[in-house]
Protein backbone atom coordinates (compact mmCIF):
# COMPACT_ATOMS: atom_id res chain seq x y z
CA UNK A 1 0.00 0.00 0.00
CA UNK A 2 1.58 3.26 -0.90
CA UNK A 3 0.89 6.14 1.01
CA UNK A 4 2.57 9.64 1.09
CA UNK A 5 3.22 11.04 4.69
CA UNK A 6 -0.49 9.64 5.69
CA UNK A 7 -2.03 11.17 2.84
CA UNK A 8 -3.49 8.72 0.55
CA UNK A 9 -5.10 9.36 -2.40
CA UNK A 10 -8.40 7.35 -3.49
CA UNK A 11 -7.68 5.73 -6.84
CA UNK A 12 -10.80 4.21 -7.25
CA UNK A 13 -14.58 5.57 -5.66
CA UNK A 14 -17.41 2.95 -6.13
CA UNK A 15 -20.46 5.03 -4.76
CA UNK A 16 -24.33 3.01 -4.51
CA UNK A 17 -23.09 0.99 -8.07
CA UNK A 18 -26.25 -0.42 -9.42
CA UNK A 19 -26.72 -2.60 -12.74
CA UNK A 20 -28.65 -4.69 -14.31
CA UNK A 21 -28.01 -6.64 -17.89
CA UNK A 22 -30.79 -6.43 -20.35
CA UNK A 23 -33.58 -8.28 -20.39
CA UNK A 24 -32.90 -9.97 -17.15
CA UNK A 25 -35.17 -9.19 -13.88
CA UNK A 26 -32.33 -9.10 -10.87
CA UNK A 27 -29.53 -6.83 -10.54
CA UNK A 28 -26.10 -7.99 -10.89
CA UNK A 29 -24.53 -5.39 -8.89
CA UNK A 30 -26.50 -4.25 -6.06
CA UNK A 31 -25.64 -1.34 -4.36
CA UNK A 32 -22.11 -1.61 -4.31
CA UNK A 33 -20.13 1.00 -2.59
CA UNK A 34 -15.85 0.99 -1.97
CA UNK A 35 -12.97 3.73 -1.81
CA UNK A 36 -9.46 1.96 -2.95
CA UNK A 37 -6.14 3.66 -2.69
CA UNK A 38 -3.46 4.30 -5.12
CA UNK A 39 -1.51 1.00 -4.80
CA UNK A 40 -3.93 -0.95 -3.08
CA UNK A 41 -4.45 -4.76 -4.32
CA UNK A 42 -7.89 -5.54 -3.67
CA UNK A 43 -9.51 -9.28 -3.53
CA UNK A 44 -12.93 -9.67 -5.01
CA UNK A 45 -14.49 -12.98 -3.55
CA UNK A 46 -17.89 -14.32 -3.73
CA UNK A 47 -19.57 -17.87 -5.23
CA UNK A 48 -20.08 -17.90 -8.84
CA UNK A 49 -22.79 -15.54 -10.02
CA UNK A 50 -21.99 -13.02 -7.04
CA UNK A 51 -21.27 -10.50 -9.12
CA UNK A 52 -17.41 -10.49 -9.65
CA UNK A 53 -16.76 -10.00 -13.12
CA UNK A 54 -19.79 -7.69 -13.94
CA UNK A 55 -17.64 -5.55 -11.09
CA UNK A 56 -14.50 -6.02 -12.88
CA UNK A 57 -16.47 -4.95 -16.10
CA UNK A 58 -17.82 -2.14 -14.36
CA UNK A 59 -14.83 -0.68 -13.03
CA UNK A 60 -13.26 -0.70 -16.62
CA UNK A 61 -16.25 1.13 -17.95
CA UNK A 62 -17.06 -1.56 -20.14
CA UNK A 63 -20.19 -1.51 -18.05
CA UNK A 64 -22.21 0.64 -19.06
CA UNK A 65 -20.02 1.34 -22.19
CA UNK A 66 -20.53 -1.98 -24.05
CA UNK A 67 -23.19 -3.64 -22.04
CA UNK A 68 -26.13 -1.34 -22.24
CA UNK A 69 -29.07 -2.39 -19.13
CA UNK A 70 -29.88 -0.08 -16.22
CA UNK A 71 -27.23 1.24 -14.04
CA UNK A 72 -27.01 3.73 -11.35
CA UNK A 73 -24.79 5.27 -8.46
CA UNK A 74 -21.24 6.52 -10.01
CA UNK A 75 -17.46 4.89 -10.39
CA UNK A 76 -14.71 6.96 -10.10
CA UNK A 77 -11.15 5.98 -11.94
CA UNK A 78 -8.71 8.55 -11.10
CA UNK A 79 -10.99 11.26 -10.69
CA UNK A 80 -12.40 10.47 -14.10
CA UNK A 81 -16.66 9.35 -14.13
CA UNK A 82 -16.88 5.89 -15.99
CA UNK A 83 -20.37 7.00 -16.88
CA UNK A 84 -19.48 10.13 -18.73
CA UNK A 85 -16.31 9.72 -20.30
CA UNK A 86 -15.31 7.73 -23.22
CA UNK A 87 -13.58 4.01 -23.43
CA UNK A 88 -10.75 5.41 -25.09
CA UNK A 89 -10.24 7.61 -22.27
CA UNK A 90 -10.64 4.60 -19.69
CA UNK A 91 -8.26 2.60 -21.46
CA UNK A 92 -5.27 4.85 -20.70
CA UNK A 93 -6.16 4.33 -17.03
CA UNK A 94 -8.03 1.32 -16.47
CA UNK A 95 -6.43 -2.12 -18.07
CA UNK A 96 -8.69 -5.39 -17.67
CA UNK A 97 -7.71 -8.94 -18.34
CA UNK A 98 -10.47 -11.25 -18.94
CA UNK A 99 -11.89 -14.27 -17.19
CA UNK A 100 -11.14 -16.15 -20.47
CA UNK A 101 -7.87 -15.83 -21.98
CA UNK A 102 -9.72 -16.94 -25.78
CA UNK A 103 -11.22 -13.09 -25.74
CA UNK A 104 -8.17 -11.14 -25.15
CA UNK A 105 -6.49 -12.57 -28.13
CA UNK A 106 -6.94 -9.96 -31.21
CA UNK A 107 -7.09 -13.11 -33.34
CA UNK A 108 -5.25 -11.01 -36.28
CA UNK A 109 -1.56 -11.81 -35.41
CA UNK A 110 0.43 -14.86 -35.45
CA UNK A 111 2.88 -14.81 -32.81
CA UNK A 112 2.84 -13.93 -29.23
CA UNK A 113 5.04 -11.24 -29.53
CA UNK A 114 2.86 -9.22 -31.90
CA UNK A 115 0.21 -10.29 -30.15
CA UNK A 116 1.47 -8.21 -26.96
CA UNK A 117 2.76 -5.69 -29.21
CA UNK A 118 -0.95 -5.07 -30.42
CA UNK A 119 -2.01 -2.63 -28.07
CA UNK A 120 1.11 -0.65 -27.64
CA UNK A 121 1.41 -0.21 -31.97
CA UNK A 122 -2.41 1.02 -31.49
CA UNK A 123 -2.14 3.78 -29.08
CA UNK A 124 1.39 4.80 -31.25
CA UNK A 125 3.99 4.29 -28.62
CA UNK A 126 7.43 4.56 -30.31
CA UNK A 127 8.88 1.51 -31.83
CA UNK A 128 11.78 1.42 -29.70
CA UNK A 129 8.93 2.01 -26.28
CA UNK A 130 7.12 -0.44 -27.64
CA UNK A 131 9.79 -3.11 -27.69
CA UNK A 132 11.26 -2.43 -24.37
CA UNK A 133 7.61 -2.84 -23.33
CA UNK A 134 6.77 -6.34 -24.59
CA UNK A 135 10.02 -7.84 -23.59
CA UNK A 136 9.75 -6.23 -20.22
CA UNK A 137 6.26 -7.93 -20.06
CA UNK A 138 7.50 -11.44 -21.75
CA UNK A 139 10.12 -12.08 -19.13
CA UNK A 140 7.29 -10.32 -15.94
CA UNK A 141 4.87 -13.38 -17.21
CA UNK A 142 7.77 -15.79 -18.22
CA UNK A 143 6.87 -16.81 -21.61
CA UNK A 144 9.76 -15.61 -24.19
CA UNK A 145 10.60 -19.05 -24.42
CA UNK A 146 7.24 -18.63 -26.34
CA UNK A 147 7.33 -15.25 -27.97
CA UNK A 148 7.41 -16.82 -31.56
CA UNK A 149 4.23 -19.20 -31.15
CA UNK A 150 1.00 -19.00 -32.78
CA UNK A 151 -1.54 -17.69 -29.96
CA UNK A 152 -4.01 -20.10 -30.68
CA UNK A 153 -0.65 -23.28 -31.01
CA UNK A 154 -0.34 -22.56 -26.74
CA UNK A 155 -2.03 -24.66 -23.61
CA UNK A 156 -4.26 -22.70 -21.68
CA UNK A 157 -2.59 -21.52 -19.47
CA UNK A 158 0.08 -20.42 -21.62
CA UNK A 159 -2.46 -18.55 -23.26
CA UNK A 160 -3.41 -16.71 -19.79
CA UNK A 161 -0.03 -15.69 -19.39
CA UNK A 162 -0.06 -14.23 -22.92
CA UNK A 163 -3.02 -12.46 -21.90
CA UNK A 164 -2.24 -10.72 -18.83
CA UNK A 165 1.10 -9.79 -20.40
CA UNK A 166 -0.92 -7.70 -23.24
CA UNK A 167 -2.42 -6.08 -20.78
CA UNK A 168 0.49 -5.01 -18.15
CA UNK A 169 2.47 -4.24 -21.41
CA UNK A 170 -0.01 -1.06 -21.60
CA UNK A 171 1.01 0.04 -18.17
CA UNK A 172 -2.41 0.96 -16.96
CA UNK A 173 -2.67 2.77 -13.52
CA UNK A 174 -5.31 0.44 -12.60
CA UNK A 175 -4.99 -2.94 -13.72
CA UNK A 176 -8.34 -5.30 -13.32
CA UNK A 177 -7.70 -9.12 -13.40
CA UNK A 178 -10.75 -11.47 -13.88
CA UNK A 179 -9.87 -15.04 -12.67
CA UNK A 180 -6.46 -14.51 -14.06
CA UNK A 181 -5.06 -18.23 -12.93
CA UNK A 182 -7.89 -20.11 -13.75
CA UNK A 183 -5.92 -22.49 -16.12
CA UNK A 184 -2.34 -22.05 -13.87
CA UNK A 185 0.04 -24.83 -12.39
CA UNK A 186 0.62 -23.65 -8.81
CA UNK A 187 3.95 -21.65 -9.85
CA UNK A 188 2.17 -19.63 -12.22
CA UNK A 189 -0.30 -18.87 -10.37
CA UNK A 190 2.47 -17.83 -7.50
CA UNK A 191 4.15 -15.97 -10.17
CA UNK A 192 1.29 -14.16 -11.43
CA UNK A 193 0.53 -12.89 -7.67
CA UNK A 194 4.37 -12.19 -7.58
CA UNK A 195 4.15 -10.07 -10.45
CA UNK A 196 1.01 -8.20 -8.56
CA UNK A 197 2.73 -7.47 -5.77
CA UNK A 198 5.57 -5.86 -7.45
CA UNK A 199 3.42 -3.86 -9.76
CA UNK A 200 1.25 -2.59 -6.46
CA UNK A 201 4.69 -1.55 -4.80
CA UNK A 202 5.49 0.68 -7.89
CA UNK A 203 2.26 2.43 -7.18
CA UNK A 204 -0.57 0.42 -9.65
CA UNK A 205 -3.56 0.06 -8.23
CA UNK A 206 -4.72 -3.39 -8.33
CA UNK A 207 -8.51 -5.38 -8.07
CA UNK A 208 -8.20 -9.29 -8.51
CA UNK A 209 -11.54 -11.47 -8.60
CA UNK A 210 -10.21 -14.79 -7.81
CA UNK A 211 -10.84 -18.19 -5.99
CA UNK A 212 -7.77 -19.14 -4.53
CA UNK A 213 -8.19 -18.16 -1.29
CA UNK A 214 -4.45 -18.78 0.40
CA UNK A 215 -3.50 -16.95 -2.94
CA UNK A 216 -5.97 -13.67 -1.62
CA UNK A 217 -4.73 -13.90 2.05
CA UNK A 218 -1.17 -13.74 1.25
CA UNK A 219 -1.21 -10.93 -1.54
CA UNK A 220 -4.41 -8.24 -0.96
CA UNK A 221 -4.83 -5.70 1.66
CA UNK A 222 -8.12 -5.96 1.58
CA UNK A 223 -10.86 -8.28 0.23
CA UNK A 224 -14.71 -7.19 -0.78
CA UNK A 225 -16.96 -10.34 -0.52
CA UNK A 226 -19.88 -10.24 -2.68
CA UNK A 227 -23.35 -12.28 -2.63
CA UNK A 228 -25.89 -11.87 -4.94
CA UNK A 229 -24.44 -8.69 -6.13
CA UNK A 230 -24.75 -7.60 -3.06
CA UNK A 231 -21.28 -6.07 -0.96
CA UNK A 232 -21.05 -8.19 2.55
CA UNK A 233 -18.05 -6.98 3.60
CA UNK A 234 -14.93 -4.72 2.82
CA UNK A 235 -12.22 -5.32 5.09
CA UNK A 236 -8.57 -7.11 5.59
CA UNK A 237 -8.59 -10.55 4.72
CA UNK A 238 -7.96 -11.51 8.36
CA UNK A 239 -11.28 -10.42 9.26
CA UNK A 240 -13.01 -11.17 6.44
CA UNK A 241 -12.12 -14.81 6.62
CA UNK A 242 -12.86 -14.93 10.46
CA UNK A 243 -16.31 -14.55 9.71
CA UNK A 244 -18.67 -16.89 10.92
CA UNK A 245 -20.66 -16.82 8.12
CA UNK A 246 -18.46 -16.75 5.26
CA UNK A 247 -19.92 -20.16 4.36
CA UNK A 248 -23.53 -18.43 3.80
CA UNK A 249 -21.99 -16.79 1.44
CA UNK A 250 -20.68 -20.06 -0.59
CA UNK A 251 -16.94 -19.13 -0.02
CA UNK A 252 -14.57 -20.94 2.18
CA UNK A 253 -11.52 -19.37 4.08
CA UNK A 254 -7.89 -19.99 2.94
CA UNK A 255 -7.23 -24.06 4.90
CA UNK A 256 -5.17 -22.28 7.35
CA UNK A 257 -7.72 -20.24 8.88
CA UNK A 258 -10.33 -23.73 8.75
CA UNK A 259 -8.06 -25.36 10.80
CA UNK A 260 -6.93 -22.34 13.38
CA UNK A 261 -10.73 -21.82 13.58
CA UNK A 262 -11.03 -25.67 14.62
CA UNK A 263 -8.05 -25.66 17.22
CA UNK A 264 -9.37 -22.15 18.80
CA UNK A 265 -6.15 -20.37 17.75
CA UNK A 266 -7.30 -16.83 17.49
CA UNK A 267 -5.18 -13.59 17.70
CA UNK A 268 -6.54 -12.51 21.22
CA UNK A 269 -5.73 -8.97 19.93
CA UNK A 270 -7.43 -8.72 16.71
CA UNK A 271 -9.98 -11.09 17.29
CA UNK A 272 -8.80 -12.46 14.34
CA UNK A 273 -7.79 -16.18 13.05
CA UNK A 274 -4.55 -16.68 11.00
CA UNK A 275 -5.20 -17.01 7.31
CA UNK A 276 -1.18 -17.55 5.84
CA UNK A 277 1.22 -19.70 6.32
CA UNK A 278 3.59 -17.34 8.01
CA UNK A 279 0.90 -16.34 10.32
CA UNK A 280 -0.32 -19.74 12.01
CA UNK A 281 3.70 -19.94 12.44
CA UNK A 282 4.23 -16.66 14.18
CA UNK A 283 0.78 -17.36 16.66
CA UNK A 284 2.60 -20.65 17.28
CA UNK A 285 6.13 -19.76 17.71
CA UNK A 286 7.96 -17.01 19.22
CA UNK A 287 7.22 -14.69 22.11
CA UNK A 288 7.75 -11.44 20.28
CA UNK A 289 4.69 -11.59 17.79
CA UNK A 290 1.42 -10.16 17.83
CA UNK A 291 -0.18 -12.85 17.65
CA UNK A 292 0.53 -14.14 20.99
CA UNK A 293 -0.01 -10.75 22.86
CA UNK A 294 -2.96 -10.97 24.36
CA UNK B 1 -12.41 -54.30 -15.98
CA UNK B 2 -12.13 -51.23 -17.31
CA UNK B 3 -8.51 -49.81 -18.39
CA UNK B 4 -6.38 -48.14 -20.61
CA UNK B 5 -2.79 -49.53 -21.25
CA UNK B 6 -0.26 -47.07 -22.72
CA UNK B 7 2.73 -48.97 -24.24
CA UNK B 8 6.08 -46.82 -24.66
CA UNK B 9 4.39 -43.72 -26.46
CA UNK B 10 6.01 -40.94 -28.17
CA UNK B 11 4.25 -37.71 -29.95
CA UNK B 12 5.48 -34.54 -31.62
CA UNK B 13 3.16 -31.85 -33.33
CA UNK B 14 6.63 -30.46 -34.97
CA UNK B 15 9.08 -32.62 -36.44
CA UNK B 16 11.73 -32.74 -34.24
CA UNK B 17 10.12 -30.99 -31.19
CA UNK B 18 8.91 -34.28 -28.99
CA UNK B 19 5.77 -33.18 -26.62
CA UNK B 20 5.85 -36.80 -25.21
CA UNK B 21 8.05 -39.13 -25.07
CA UNK B 22 8.18 -43.08 -23.71
CA UNK B 23 5.67 -42.66 -21.27
CA UNK B 24 4.23 -46.17 -20.64
CA UNK B 25 1.43 -46.58 -17.92
CA UNK B 26 -1.49 -48.60 -17.01
CA UNK B 27 -4.67 -47.18 -15.52
CA UNK B 28 -6.98 -49.49 -13.48
CA UNK B 29 -9.59 -49.04 -11.50
CA UNK B 30 -8.00 -45.98 -9.67
CA UNK B 31 -9.32 -42.32 -9.57
CA UNK B 32 -6.04 -40.78 -11.11
CA UNK B 33 -5.12 -37.43 -11.12
CA UNK B 34 -2.77 -36.19 -13.75
CA UNK B 35 -0.51 -33.22 -12.74
CA UNK B 36 2.36 -30.79 -14.02
CA UNK B 37 3.32 -27.42 -14.78
CA UNK B 38 1.84 -25.61 -17.72
CA UNK B 39 2.94 -27.14 -21.16
CA UNK B 40 4.11 -30.24 -19.93
CA UNK B 41 1.89 -32.06 -22.53
CA UNK B 42 -1.37 -33.19 -20.17
CA UNK B 43 -3.56 -31.96 -22.61
CA UNK B 44 -1.57 -33.80 -25.66
CA UNK B 45 -1.66 -37.12 -23.32
CA UNK B 46 -5.09 -37.54 -22.65
CA UNK B 47 -6.21 -36.82 -26.60
CA UNK B 48 -4.21 -39.55 -27.36
CA UNK B 49 -5.57 -41.45 -25.19
CA UNK B 50 -8.88 -40.43 -26.42
CA UNK B 51 -7.99 -41.36 -29.82
CA UNK B 52 -7.83 -38.06 -31.16
CA UNK B 53 -4.31 -37.54 -31.75
CA UNK B 54 -2.54 -41.11 -33.10
CA UNK B 55 1.32 -42.04 -31.16
CA UNK B 56 4.45 -41.72 -33.35
CA UNK B 57 5.18 -44.95 -32.11
CA UNK B 58 4.21 -47.26 -29.36
CA UNK B 59 0.32 -48.18 -28.48
CA UNK B 60 -2.44 -47.16 -26.64
CA UNK B 61 -4.91 -49.83 -25.53
CA UNK B 62 -8.51 -48.69 -24.54
CA UNK B 63 -10.39 -51.51 -22.54
CA UNK B 64 -8.13 -53.85 -25.14
CA UNK B 65 -8.81 -51.32 -28.67
CA UNK B 66 -6.02 -50.34 -30.09
CA UNK B 67 -6.58 -46.95 -30.81
CA UNK B 68 -4.19 -46.95 -33.94
CA UNK B 69 -6.97 -49.36 -35.33
CA UNK B 70 -10.06 -47.78 -34.06
CA UNK B 71 -11.97 -44.43 -35.31
CA UNK B 72 -12.35 -41.70 -32.57
CA UNK B 73 -16.17 -42.70 -33.21
CA UNK B 74 -15.55 -46.13 -32.46
CA UNK B 75 -13.93 -45.85 -29.39
CA UNK B 76 -16.03 -42.85 -28.11
CA UNK B 77 -18.54 -45.27 -26.65
CA UNK B 78 -15.49 -46.42 -24.14
CA UNK B 79 -14.09 -43.53 -23.27
CA UNK B 80 -15.34 -39.59 -22.83
CA UNK B 81 -12.89 -36.66 -22.76
CA UNK B 82 -14.31 -33.18 -20.83
CA UNK B 83 -12.23 -30.75 -23.23
CA UNK B 84 -10.13 -28.36 -20.92
CA UNK B 85 -12.44 -25.04 -23.34
CA UNK B 86 -15.61 -25.41 -23.36
CA UNK B 87 -15.70 -23.60 -26.59
CA UNK B 88 -14.09 -26.87 -28.16
CA UNK B 89 -17.37 -28.80 -27.62
CA UNK B 90 -20.16 -26.82 -27.74
CA UNK B 91 -22.11 -26.52 -31.23
CA UNK B 92 -26.02 -26.52 -30.15
CA UNK B 93 -28.26 -23.71 -29.35
CA UNK B 94 -29.52 -24.89 -26.17
CA UNK B 95 -28.27 -26.26 -23.09
CA UNK B 96 -30.23 -29.65 -23.21
CA UNK B 97 -29.85 -30.53 -26.96
CA UNK B 98 -26.23 -29.42 -26.34
CA UNK B 99 -26.19 -32.74 -23.92
CA UNK B 100 -28.07 -34.73 -25.28
CA UNK B 101 -26.21 -34.54 -28.85
CA UNK B 102 -22.72 -36.79 -27.46
CA UNK B 103 -25.73 -39.28 -26.25
CA UNK B 104 -27.40 -39.17 -29.09
CA UNK B 105 -24.31 -39.62 -31.34
CA UNK B 106 -23.35 -42.78 -29.90
CA UNK B 107 -27.01 -44.68 -30.11
CA UNK B 108 -29.02 -43.60 -27.60
CA UNK B 109 -32.82 -43.25 -28.16
CA UNK B 110 -33.92 -39.93 -27.98
CA UNK B 111 -36.02 -40.08 -25.06
CA UNK B 112 -32.70 -41.97 -23.33
CA UNK B 113 -30.48 -39.56 -24.02
CA UNK B 114 -33.04 -36.36 -23.00
CA UNK B 115 -33.21 -38.83 -19.65
CA UNK B 116 -29.83 -39.29 -19.08
CA UNK B 117 -29.19 -35.60 -20.00
CA UNK B 118 -31.54 -34.25 -16.90
CA UNK B 119 -29.87 -36.55 -14.76
CA UNK B 120 -26.34 -35.06 -15.58
CA UNK B 121 -27.70 -31.40 -15.42
CA UNK B 122 -29.29 -32.57 -12.20
CA UNK B 123 -25.92 -33.89 -10.88
CA UNK B 124 -23.88 -31.03 -11.81
CA UNK B 125 -26.20 -28.12 -10.32
CA UNK B 126 -27.67 -26.32 -13.79
CA UNK B 127 -30.77 -28.05 -14.34
CA UNK B 128 -31.98 -25.16 -14.25
CA UNK B 129 -30.41 -23.21 -17.02
CA UNK B 130 -31.28 -26.39 -19.83
CA UNK B 131 -33.34 -24.49 -22.00
CA UNK B 132 -30.48 -21.46 -22.07
CA UNK B 133 -28.02 -20.86 -25.08
CA UNK B 134 -25.24 -22.10 -23.66
CA UNK B 135 -23.14 -18.88 -25.23
CA UNK B 136 -24.92 -16.72 -22.56
CA UNK B 137 -23.60 -18.68 -19.77
CA UNK B 138 -20.50 -17.90 -17.87
CA UNK B 139 -17.39 -19.70 -19.05
CA UNK B 140 -17.25 -21.56 -15.74
CA UNK B 141 -21.27 -22.94 -16.47
CA UNK B 142 -19.81 -23.77 -19.87
CA UNK B 143 -18.17 -25.87 -18.82
CA UNK B 144 -19.64 -27.53 -16.76
CA UNK B 145 -22.54 -28.32 -19.80
CA UNK B 146 -19.40 -29.91 -21.35
CA UNK B 147 -19.10 -31.88 -18.18
CA UNK B 148 -22.88 -32.89 -18.10
CA UNK B 149 -22.52 -33.39 -22.04
CA UNK B 150 -19.75 -36.57 -21.09
CA UNK B 151 -21.61 -37.62 -18.24
CA UNK B 152 -24.79 -37.79 -19.88
CA UNK B 153 -22.99 -40.98 -22.59
CA UNK B 154 -22.58 -42.78 -19.42
CA UNK B 155 -18.92 -44.05 -20.72
CA UNK B 156 -17.22 -46.50 -18.72
CA UNK B 157 -13.76 -44.17 -18.96
CA UNK B 158 -14.26 -40.59 -18.05
CA UNK B 159 -11.12 -38.13 -18.40
CA UNK B 160 -11.85 -34.59 -17.36
CA UNK B 161 -9.46 -32.01 -18.72
CA UNK B 162 -9.03 -29.11 -16.09
CA UNK B 163 -12.64 -29.71 -14.64
CA UNK B 164 -12.07 -27.47 -11.55
CA UNK B 165 -11.20 -24.43 -14.29
CA UNK B 166 -13.39 -21.43 -12.61
CA UNK B 167 -15.51 -23.12 -10.25
CA UNK B 168 -16.25 -21.56 -7.36
CA UNK B 169 -16.58 -23.78 -3.84
CA UNK B 170 -19.80 -25.20 -4.31
CA UNK B 171 -18.87 -26.30 -8.07
CA UNK B 172 -16.12 -28.08 -7.04
CA UNK B 173 -18.05 -29.75 -3.66
CA UNK B 174 -20.10 -31.31 -6.32
CA UNK B 175 -17.43 -32.02 -8.82
CA UNK B 176 -15.63 -33.99 -5.97
CA UNK B 177 -18.86 -35.95 -5.06
CA UNK B 178 -19.40 -36.51 -8.76
CA UNK B 179 -15.99 -38.30 -9.70
CA UNK B 180 -16.48 -40.04 -6.34
CA UNK B 181 -19.83 -41.45 -7.45
CA UNK B 182 -18.51 -42.46 -10.92
CA UNK B 183 -15.44 -44.55 -9.08
CA UNK B 184 -17.97 -46.13 -6.69
CA UNK B 185 -19.87 -47.09 -9.96
CA UNK B 186 -17.03 -48.67 -11.35
CA UNK B 187 -15.96 -45.76 -13.85
CA UNK B 188 -12.71 -45.28 -14.10
CA UNK B 189 -11.87 -41.62 -13.86
CA UNK B 190 -8.69 -39.61 -14.56
CA UNK B 191 -8.42 -36.30 -14.10
CA UNK B 192 -5.74 -33.45 -15.53
CA UNK B 193 -5.85 -30.66 -12.35
CA UNK B 194 -3.93 -27.84 -11.08
CA UNK B 195 -5.74 -27.46 -7.67
CA UNK B 196 -3.50 -29.86 -5.50
CA UNK B 197 -6.30 -29.64 -2.58
CA UNK B 198 -8.43 -30.97 -4.59
CA UNK B 199 -6.05 -33.86 -6.25
CA UNK B 200 -5.64 -34.25 -2.46
CA UNK B 201 -8.88 -34.58 -1.38
CA UNK B 202 -10.45 -36.66 -4.13
CA UNK B 203 -8.19 -38.91 -6.12
CA UNK B 204 -6.01 -42.51 -5.25
CA UNK B 205 -3.71 -42.55 -7.45
CA UNK B 206 -1.40 -39.63 -8.59
CA UNK B 207 0.32 -38.61 -11.82
CA UNK B 208 3.35 -36.08 -12.32
CA UNK B 209 4.19 -34.95 -15.67
CA UNK B 210 7.37 -32.61 -16.69
CA UNK B 211 8.11 -31.89 -20.49
CA UNK B 212 6.73 -35.07 -21.67
CA UNK B 213 7.67 -37.67 -19.39
CA UNK B 214 6.10 -39.56 -16.52
CA UNK B 215 8.16 -37.94 -13.36
CA UNK B 216 6.26 -40.19 -10.74
CA UNK B 217 3.25 -42.14 -10.37
CA UNK B 218 2.17 -43.74 -7.31
CA UNK B 219 -1.14 -43.42 -4.44
CA UNK B 220 -1.47 -39.85 -3.81
CA UNK B 221 -0.62 -39.61 -0.06
CA UNK B 222 2.95 -41.07 -1.47
CA UNK B 223 3.62 -38.33 -4.28
CA UNK B 224 2.89 -35.61 -1.81
CA UNK B 225 5.24 -36.90 -0.12
CA UNK B 226 8.37 -35.86 -2.45
CA UNK B 227 8.54 -32.56 -1.44
CA UNK B 228 11.42 -31.69 -3.30
CA UNK B 229 10.71 -33.45 -6.36
CA UNK B 230 7.36 -31.97 -6.30
CA UNK B 231 8.85 -28.11 -6.03
CA UNK B 232 11.39 -29.25 -8.62
CA UNK B 233 8.75 -29.84 -11.08
CA UNK B 234 7.22 -26.53 -10.44
CA UNK B 235 4.08 -28.07 -8.50
CA UNK B 236 3.56 -27.52 -4.69
CA UNK B 237 2.32 -29.14 -2.02
CA UNK B 238 -1.19 -29.11 -0.56
CA UNK B 239 -2.16 -26.45 1.58
CA UNK B 240 -3.11 -29.54 4.66
CA UNK B 241 0.47 -31.22 3.91
CA UNK B 242 2.36 -27.50 4.15
CA UNK B 243 0.02 -27.03 7.04
CA UNK B 244 1.41 -29.96 8.68
CA UNK B 245 4.93 -29.47 8.30
CA UNK B 246 4.43 -26.49 9.40
CA UNK B 247 3.18 -28.22 12.17
CA UNK B 248 6.16 -29.90 12.72
CA UNK B 249 4.15 -33.23 11.58
CA UNK B 250 6.08 -36.18 10.20
CA UNK B 251 3.56 -37.64 8.16
CA UNK B 252 1.76 -36.53 5.04
CA UNK B 253 -1.70 -34.83 5.97
CA UNK B 254 -3.88 -34.94 2.54
CA UNK B 255 -6.77 -32.94 4.09
CA UNK B 256 -7.99 -30.08 7.07
CA UNK B 257 -10.22 -32.60 8.75
CA UNK B 258 -6.79 -35.18 8.75
CA UNK B 259 -5.19 -33.06 10.58
CA UNK B 260 -8.00 -31.44 12.85
CA UNK B 261 -8.71 -35.19 13.91
CA UNK B 262 -5.36 -36.12 14.21
CA UNK B 263 -4.20 -32.88 16.88
CA UNK B 264 -7.73 -32.80 18.59
CA UNK B 265 -6.94 -36.54 19.72
CA UNK B 266 -3.53 -35.45 20.61
CA UNK B 267 -5.06 -32.78 22.74
N1 LIG C 1 -23.92 -10.92 -20.37
C1 LIG C 1 -24.85 -11.13 -19.42
N2 LIG C 1 -26.16 -11.04 -19.72
C2 LIG C 1 -27.09 -11.24 -18.78
N3 LIG C 1 -26.84 -11.55 -17.49
C3 LIG C 1 -25.54 -11.68 -17.13
C4 LIG C 1 -24.48 -11.49 -18.07
N4 LIG C 1 -23.31 -11.67 -17.44
C5 LIG C 1 -23.62 -11.97 -16.16
N5 LIG C 1 -24.96 -11.97 -15.98
C6 LIG C 1 -25.66 -12.24 -14.70
O1 LIG C 1 -25.20 -11.29 -13.75
C7 LIG C 1 -25.05 -11.89 -12.47
C8 LIG C 1 -23.62 -11.69 -11.99
O2 LIG C 1 -22.76 -12.45 -12.84
P1 LIG C 1 -21.19 -12.30 -12.86
O3 LIG C 1 -20.83 -10.87 -12.70
O4 LIG C 1 -20.70 -13.01 -14.07
O5 LIG C 1 -20.79 -13.09 -11.53
P2 LIG C 1 -19.43 -13.85 -11.13
O6 LIG C 1 -18.32 -13.30 -11.96
O7 LIG C 1 -19.30 -13.57 -9.66
O8 LIG C 1 -19.67 -15.30 -11.38
C9 LIG C 1 -25.44 -13.35 -12.63
O9 LIG C 1 -26.77 -13.48 -12.21
C10 LIG C 1 -25.31 -13.59 -14.11
O10 LIG C 1 -26.20 -14.57 -14.56
N1 LIG D 1 -2.15 -27.81 -31.59
C1 LIG D 1 -0.88 -27.64 -31.26
N2 LIG D 1 0.07 -27.38 -32.20
C2 LIG D 1 1.36 -27.21 -31.86
N3 LIG D 1 1.84 -27.28 -30.60
C3 LIG D 1 0.96 -27.52 -29.63
C4 LIG D 1 -0.44 -27.71 -29.90
N4 LIG D 1 -1.08 -27.93 -28.73
C5 LIG D 1 -0.12 -27.88 -27.77
N5 LIG D 1 1.09 -27.64 -28.30
C6 LIG D 1 2.37 -27.54 -27.55
O1 LIG D 1 2.60 -28.80 -26.93
C7 LIG D 1 3.11 -28.61 -25.60
C8 LIG D 1 2.23 -29.33 -24.61
O2 LIG D 1 0.97 -28.69 -24.57
P1 LIG D 1 -0.27 -29.27 -23.76
O3 LIG D 1 -0.39 -30.73 -24.03
O4 LIG D 1 -1.44 -28.43 -24.07
O5 LIG D 1 0.25 -29.05 -22.26
P2 LIG D 1 -0.53 -28.99 -20.86
O6 LIG D 1 -1.92 -29.49 -21.07
O7 LIG D 1 0.29 -29.85 -19.94
O8 LIG D 1 -0.48 -27.56 -20.41
C9 LIG D 1 3.21 -27.10 -25.39
O9 LIG D 1 4.54 -26.69 -25.61
C10 LIG D 1 2.28 -26.53 -26.43
O10 LIG D 1 2.71 -25.25 -26.84
MG1 LIG E 1 -16.93 -14.29 -13.21
MG1 LIG F 1 -3.75 -28.51 -20.80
Amino acid sequence: MLSCGGFSYEKIIVENLKYKYPDTDQLALNDVSFEVEEGEVIGIVGQNSAGKSSLCLALTGLIPHFFNGAYGGKVLIDGIEVKTSTITDLSQKAGLVFDNPFTQMTASKYTVYDEIAFGLENIGVSREEMIERVDWSLKMMGIENIKDKNPFDLSGGQMQRVAIASVIAMRPEILVLDEPTSQLDPQASEEVFRVIQQLSQEGITIVIAEHKMEKLASFTDRILLLYEGKQIDFDTPQKVFSRDDLHDYGVVPPIFTTYCKAMGMKNKKTNTYPVTLAEVSSLLGGENNEWNKS
Amino acid sequence: MNGIKVENISFSYTEGQPVLSNIDVHFRQESTAIIGQNGAGKTTFVKLLKGLLKPATGNIYVNGMNTQEYTVAQLAKQIGLVFQNPNDQIFKHTVIEEVMFGPKNIGQSTEEARQNSLLALEKIGIVHEADKNPYDLSLSDRKLVSIASILAMKPPIIIFDEPTMGQDYLGKERLKKIMKDLRAEGVLVLSIIHDMDFVAETFERTIVMNQGKIVLDGPTREVFSHEQLIRDVYLELPHATQLGKQLGLKQTFLTVDELINFNRKKQ
